[in-house]
């Protein structure tokens, strides 16, 4: 369909189409500003109904709903700081998408990442325990989050024994092959920091005798370090023998 | 030329009557309450916000769908069938098929509005029922005349009901676009001003469609006249700019 010129449409169409255009768009600039409000972050639905709203779908549906929970950090035309932000719920909500997809690393990466890294401490241990508690159910696939966990806990909390229970259950429950040494190395580091030297030197010692360590620089380092343990503890029990008397 | 406009509107409106049209609405009547019942029967608490949130919103976007549907295959059909060429080749100015045809469907758009509006009533306060009822009108008018003018651009259904849909959905949430748009986490960059700016250039050409209809008049009551005026002031506008357009379109056409 070939069309014809614009002189070819009435002067009066034109005429009301230019005036409408202006018209409209006066009206649109003329209205007032939009603000933006916060909205508090609603519980997430029961197990249950999660199932079934994910249609068979879950993977998507947990996805989906972690997408849901930071549009609550950063509403449209508002960023709600995560001290506002009721943490109760964020746990429910990561749990409750935890649940639906337990291969999924999002919801304790957000944890460990985003919501422990908020400047208070009880929310800071209300995140790092939630991490501890979901790793012991897969361990192996869950280890990295826990370990930023015990990095919070020592760094940002200055709690080094929580610190160490963490470190603790990663040496202990992480075992496979894809964790790396180092987690499982944090406990003996932490436990120096603790003055509890004898206790690192065992266990270092322990990890070296036990050949998971393969990488010759690695087993020279540590060897270093274990010397140096057997320094200091020897040290700690001399002045530990020096006050007895 | 408004004597045959009025009686291009009156054999619209039959045509969508005989279309079977009011078996559908009763269809969407009985399904909406039947959904909405159920739902709201699962409530634990606030069950008749529930029960009326969800039938306004199921009646709401149901219309719409309805409206802009018949509105492109009703007129893609008579294109089809040659019907524009027969009745412009009468005494008959292309805007009196414009008007015509507009009145008609506006005229149609009453009778959803006023069945569903009617129905929100025996669960809201008459005031905030009426304010749905009338601002539901005011956008289904919105949305027929956006239908007619994407069918006379793109003379097909596909196209046409996709360009419509995209566009209600554009319009119901600009808003939300914008204020994203304002608060983004690096707002100060310049590739987010430019976005801001594109966003905000294309919410002058929408009305806001998320003003319209508001389900919480009817689960919380709030609204009064007032807040009616402005969205029947931008629905003026705004038909007055489609039908312009229109026109425009219309009168370009070789046919």
């Amino acid at each position: 369909m070939n069309e014809r010129s614009i002189a070819d449409v009435p002067l009066a169409a034109r005429a009301v189409l230019a005036l409408a255009l202006g018209l409209q768009l006066a009206w649109q600039a003329t209205q007032p500003v939009l603000l933006a409000r916060a909205e508090d972050l609603a519980p997430p639905p029961t197990p249950a109904v999660l199932n079934v709203m994910s249609l068979g779908e879950p993977v998507a549906l947990a996805r989906g709903l972690m997408l849901y929970l930071q549009a609550h950090d950063n509403q449209p035309g508002i960023q709600v700081p995560f001290l506002k932000l009721d943490y109760a719920r964020v746990q429910a909500w990561l749990a409750a998408v935890l649940l639906l997809d337990p291969s999924g690393q999002y919801p304790l990466m957000a944890a460990s990442q985003l919501y422990a890294q908020v400047n208070d401490p009880v929310r800071q241990r209300q995140m790092t325990e939630f991490v501890y508690q979901q790793f012991a159910d897969d361990p192996n696939r869950r280890w990295p989050w826990l370990a930023h966990a015990a990095f919070t806990a020592k760094h940002r909390l200055h709690d080094l024994p929580l610190a160490r229970k963490y470190a603790q259950a990663l040496r202990l429950q992480a075992t496979g092959p894809a964790v790396p040494a180092w987690a499982q190395q944090m406990e003996i580091f932490l436990m120096e920091d603790l003055n509890e030297f004898e206790g690192a030197r065992i266990l270092l010692g322990g990890l070296l005798q036990s050949g998971q360590i393969t990488d010759p620089n690695e087993i020279a380092f540590l060897s270093r370090r274990l010397d140096e343990l057997k320094v200091k503890s020897a040290q700690a029990g001399q002045n530990g023998a020096g006050e007895n008397k | 030329m408004f004597r045959q406009a009025s009686t291009i509107a009156y054999y619209t409106l039959l045509e969508a009557l005989r279309n079977r049209l009011m078996w559908l609405l009763g269809l969407i009547l009985v399904a909406g309450i039947g959904i909405s019942g159920f739902l709201g029967e699962l409530a634990v608490t606030e069950s008749a916000q529930v029960q009326v949130a969800l039938l306004a919103a199921f009646f709401r976007l149901a219309a719409v769908f309805l409206v802009a549907t018949f509105v492109v295959t009703s007129l893609v059909r008579e294109f089809n069938d040659k019907g524009l060429e027969l009745v412009l080749a009468l005494p008959l100015p292309r805007a009196g098929y414009v008007l015509g045809k507009l009145a008609g469907f506006a005229a149609l758009a009453v009778v959803p509005a006023l069945l569903f509006g009617a129905l929100t009533a025996f669960f809201a306060p008459p005031l905030q029922a009426t304010l749905w009822t009338v601002s539901l009108l005011a956008e289904l008018w919105i949305v027929a005349a956006f239908s007619l003018l994407c069918v006379l651009t793109f003379n097909q259904i596909m196209a046409a009901l996709s360009a419509v849909m995209a566009f209600y959905l554009l319009a119901r949430s600009i808003a939300a676009l914008q204020l994203i748009g304002q608060g983004g986490i690096s707002s100060d960059s310049l590739s987010q001003k430019v976005v801001a700016g594109v966003i905000n250039a294309i919410a002058l050409m929408l009305p806001r469609l998320d003003q319209f209809t508001r389900t919480e008049w009817l689960a919380y009551g709030g609204g009064g006249w007032a807040t009616l005026a402005p969205l029947l002031v931008q629905t003026a506008l705004y038909m007055t700019l489609l039908t312009g357009a229109g026109l425009f379109d219309l009168y370009r056409k070789n046919l």
